[in-house]
């Protein structure tokens, strides 16, 4: 199924970070709900977001999200505007320098309260 | 199912499976607000330090947010458990287990959908605790 190239890493990684998502989001409605408990109940279960492991996993749901939303983009441009596929590694690599742009101020954000 | 040589799966040609086609791009290109403009909101202009019980009360006191992230949830949930169909369609063979895994997902979609609703709704910060 893997011919290699940069069409089929884009598409593995869209469908890795769309399931990370997706089980995040589940876990997210689950803990959301707790507020139907009362504030005892909720803070304490959702004080274990502030643990670094949580903080780094946190910056892993951003970046999936994150890469999800610009691939996202890339398919829905090539899908209606099929005259854009002869360059579609340059929005590739588009997608890839976007990436990096956004997340390392994000990710920096969201570790500088650990130190 | 092989990806098409540029963009996403190949446009279905009718029925539900275009309709479903179509939802993941418009859904897709409305949570790229709704689900970027959350992750900002909750992660970077606030943090998970602030948010707690009192939080969502104030939040949520305001039925705009609520309608925001009632959007948020459906939107998200239905276009992550229509990508799991998918997968199921390309990746499971056995035709018992194909049925069994697309009980799965349509029965998940449902509870969480409806559990996600009812907490979204029914929040009362005075009767909580």
């Amino acid at each position: 199924m893997y011919r290699g190239g940069a069409g089929q890493w884009a598409w593995l990684l869209h469908r890795l970070s769309g399931l990370g998502v997706l089980l995040f989001l589940l876990i997210h409605i689950l803990d959301t709900g707790l507020v139907l408990f009362g504030p005892e109940v909720y803070d304490r279960v959702v004080k274990l977001y502030t643990h670094p492991v949580f903080r780094v996993g946190e910056v892993g749901l951003a970046a999936a999200v994150l890469y999800h939303a610009l691939n996202g983009i890339r398919i829905t441009l090539l899908d209606f505007y099929p005259e854009l596929s002869p360059r579609q590694r340059q929005i590739f690599y588009g997608v890839v320098s976007l990436f990096a742009l956004a997340f390392l101020p994000m990710a920096y954000l969201m570790l500088k309260p650990l130190f | 199912m092989e990806p098409s040589s540029a963009g996403g799966r190949p446009r279905p040609t009718g029925g539900l499976e275009l309709y479903a086609w179509l939802f993941m791009r418009v859904s897709g290109a409305l949570l790229l607000l709704l689900a970027l403009g959350h992750l900002a909101l909750m992660h970077l202009i606030n943090n998970v330090e602030a948010i707690n019980f009192a939080f969502v009360a104030e939040r949520w006191a305001n039925p705009l947010w609520r309608l925001y992230d009632w959007f948020l949830l459906a939107l998200a949930l239905v276009h992550g458990f229509n990508g799991v169909r998918v997968m199921v369609d390309d990746y499971v063979r056995s035709p018992g287990l194909r049925v069994l895994s697309l009980v799965g997902v349509y029965g998940l979609t449902l509870f969480f959908l409806v559990a996600g609703s009812f907490v979204i709704l029914t929040f009362q910060p005075m009767a909580g605790g």
